[in-house]
């Protein structure tokens, strides 16, 4: 898996600690640092995080020690750790720091398709995007080294069809050491007062034609001639992939392969001198195809998202990519033509749904029925396996936005006079992101209730340990929530009743209720009992 | 030799465990390997499927392109469906043909069966049955790795090392089941195509 061969590459590179909070599809990388034998002898710290941001915080950390570190997320992972990743290009990076953003395309498993080499942009920091498992085991050891040369950390950006496919990848004898412990040449950098900041910006600008030129020398960026100019195509990533299966290896058309940034420009300068239009392929959003738009003023054609020849939306493939080239280069004779059999017409979708035997399943039917005891109540969900509690049979949620914002959407509504306004959550999301805005429900004692469908476990992502496992009351209750209206309830078919009426006094209690209903997750449950 | 196979099922159903498997035995044989799977919220009793790619050159992309499959491995003949236009001109559906119904609008059984019939080589039986008669249904998933094992230019020899190689930790009586599994869903496809 892409996952894992970043995550043995970093190992092998010397790694120091790996951080983390689970989300699809970047959770296996710290999965494999964790099951890793190099990384057991060498006890790599490999402890889940919080939230992303906690995870951030905590490799920088020990960027700043001198040793090499990676912290990994899912692509909204990184609008909750934005604030520490864009100050880590202001305070550099010590030893190697490798921030890995998978972003989902396609949003196979997510709420939005962002791509996150815009954060890279804008935080002026090198991003590194492999297009195959070789790439991704490789460019561990040369983002780390890049970092270090640098003084800066490197991101790394994956997309769901690197992240889970799985290829044979060549790897390395013996493990380089690890670094010891040793702190920034230049500590006042870390410190980010506006008088130091100042400073450090205009050396970060400076840099930043530093790490144009290491793209330009990049292996991983490469410029392949071709015998037609009437096209030049710019491939970035997987993208890349896709663009030679059409031509089966043999595109007549000048390739750019760009798997580093910033941009490589003389290669960017080379392809536009050189052709008559550019076709741009990159997965995501138009990322590169912006920045060529202001590079280029000479007015010759470039196709891409913007121009609507490359699908702007979901993933590319190897269909849509030959689709694209049939249509801006037509007759082009290379292209594999493949018959196409018609789609069945009996075949419907089957969407995913709770397991049986869940206990949210528990939580939503009594929820469901102690509220139709209201006229218009709101059910303000969050992240995670129970966001199917608005699909069929139970149509229970309305709202899923983030992590964390049942509670204080909640809240906003309850300001607003909705009555019921309930939320609920999970175990892993609250102590994510939903112990904060609980805290400013307490402190205005807002008239709704957060119903904590606790599992024990990060179960949306396979069942990861959960930071608030056994602590749920004590937070709550530490977090000043009154302990009279912190109740906790089994999830349990046979308690369907007492759930309910439970449910309809917290509702009925005018001020803040929280109610912990507990079931181990069925899927990490079996797992348990396997073990025994 | 390349194959490109589209293996297809229901969450949970053991779709995976076959392309681990056949990458096992892939890996042994030397060839190329690509296999792309989705994790996360599909998995919860939804469709899943994995794209798998064994070549004895090197593959581009992680994707199959439409009407390039030479296989469509499936744990449910509805699964199998949804893929066909993956399948090339010359490629074959190996499906079991017991229905996963955790949906209110499956389609009728026999609307299902006819267009199964329809495609003009299918390897297609009850391998939810014949997992029983010969190990536990549990083992369904490798009677369909069995049945789509001769459409597949890896020894057998390999892929029942491989099975060894999966299934070791688990002991002994399980490796068995399963390698009986697999030999009784080859058995089964090779009388099929040879009528």
């Amino acid at each position: 898996m892409g996952d894992e061969a970043l995550a043995l590459g970093a190992i092998n590179a010397g790694l120091s600690g790996a951080y983390a909070y689970p989300g699809t599809p970047s959770t296996e990388i710290l999965e494999y640092v964790q099951k890793n034998p190099v990384a057991r002898e060498r006890k790599i710290h490999s402890h889940w995080s919080s939230n992303e941001k906690t995870a951030v915080e905590e490799a920088l950390g020990m960027s700043y020690c001198g040793l090499r570190a990676i912290t990994s997320m899912k692509h909204v992972g990184v609008n909750v750790a934005a604030d520490p990743f864009v100050n880590s290009a202001m305070t550099g990076a010590n030893g190697g720091l490798l921030v890995i953003a998978a972003d989902d395309p396609s949003m196979h498993s997510s709420q939005n398709e962002q791509d996150s080499r815009f954060y890279a942009d804008f935080a002026m920091m090198p991003c590194l995007e492999p297009s195959n498992q070789q790439e991704a085991y490789d460019m561990a050891r040369y983002g780390f080294e890049l970092s270090e040369r640098n003084g800066i950390p490197v991101m790394v950006r994956l997309t769901t069809r690197l992240s889970h496919s799985r290829s044979v990848v060549e790897t390395d004898d013996e493990p380089m050491a690890q670094n010891k412990l040793h702190y920034p040449e230049n500590p006042r950098q870390w410190v980010l007062m506006p008088a130091i900041s100042k400073i450090r910006n205009r050396q970060l600008i400076k840099d930043f034609d530093a790490f144009v030129k290491e793209s330009e020398e990049s292996p991983f960026n490469r410029y392949e001639e071709g015998h037609d100019h009437h096209l030049g195509i710019i491939a970035s990533g997987i993208a890349y992939n896709y663009l030679m299966e059409c031509f089966g290896g043999n595109c007549p058309f000048p390739v750019v392969k760009v798997s580093q940034y910033p941009l490589p420009e003389k290669y960017m300068r080379r392809v536009y001198d050189s052709c008559d239009a550019l076709l741009i392929l990159e997965e995501g959003q138009p990322f590169i195809e912006k920045s060529l738009r202001g590079l280029a003023s000479e007015g010759k054609k470039i196709y891409g998202k913007l121009t609507g020849q490359v699908v702007r939306d979901g993933e590319l493939s190897p269909d849509s990519v030959a689709e694209t080239v049939r249509k801006v280069a037509p007759g082009v004779k290379e292209l594999i033509h493949r018959e196409v059999p018609g789609a069945s017409e009996i075949v419907v979708s089957r969407p995913p749904a709770l397991c049986p035997g869940c206990g949210h399943r528990d939580v939503y039917g009594a929820l469901n029925d102690a509220l139709k005891e209201f006229e218009s109540p709101k059910v303000f969900g969050d992240i995670g396996c129970y966001t199917l509690g608005f699909l069929k049979p139970f149509n229970a949620i309305d709202s899923c936005v983030d992590m964390g914002a049942s509670i204080t959407m909640a809240k906003g509504a309850a300001d607003a006079g909705q009555f019921p306004a309930v939320s609920i959550i999970g175990d892993s999301t609250f102590t994510h992101s939903g112990m904060t805005g609980l805290l400013d429900a307490i402190n205005e004692n807002s008239n709704m209730v957060v119903i904590i469908s606790d599992n024990l476990t990060t179960g949306m992502t396979g069942g990861q340990d959960s930071q608030g496992t056994g602590k749920l009351e004590d937070i709550c209750r530490g977090l000043g929530a009154d302990p009279a209206h912190v109740r906790t309830i089994d999830s349990l078919p046979r308690l369907h009743e007492e759930m309910k009426q439970l449910f309809l006094e917290e509702i009925r209690y005018e001020g803040l209720s929280v109610i912990i209903s507990r079931r181990e997750c069925i899927q990490t449950a079996r797992r348990h009992a396997v073990k025994k | 030799m390349k194959t490109d196979i589209v293996l297809a099922g229901v969450g949970g159903q053991g779709i995976l465990t076959i392309a681990t498997i056949l990458g096992a035995a892939a890996l042994k044989e030397n060839l190329y390997l690509k296999q792309a799977e989705v994790h996360g919220m599909s998995q919860r009793g939804g469709d899943v499927q994995s794209n798998l790619r064994i070549s004895s050159s090197p593959i581009h992309s992680d994707l199959i392109p439409q009407g390039g499959a030479d296989l469509i491995v499936s744990l449910e003949p509805m699964e199998a469906l949804r893929y066909l236009p993956f399948l090339s001109s010359e490629g074959w559906i190996v499906t079991n043909t017991e229905p996963f119904v955790n949906i209110d609008n499956y389609p009728e059984m026999t609307a299902v069966e006819t267009e199964l019939a329809r495609q003009p080589r299918v390897v297609a039986f009850n391998m939810d049955e014949k997992a029983k008669s010969v190990a536990t249904v549990r083992s369904s998933n490798l009677v369909l790795l069995g049945a789509a094992s001769p459409f597949i230019d890896i020894d057998t020899a390999r892929i029942e090392e491989a099975i060894k190689g999966v299934f070791g930790a688990k002991g002994e009586k399980i490796v068995e089941q399963n390698i009986a599994a697999f030999r009784a869903g080859r058995e089964a496809a090779l009388s099929t195509i040879h009528k």
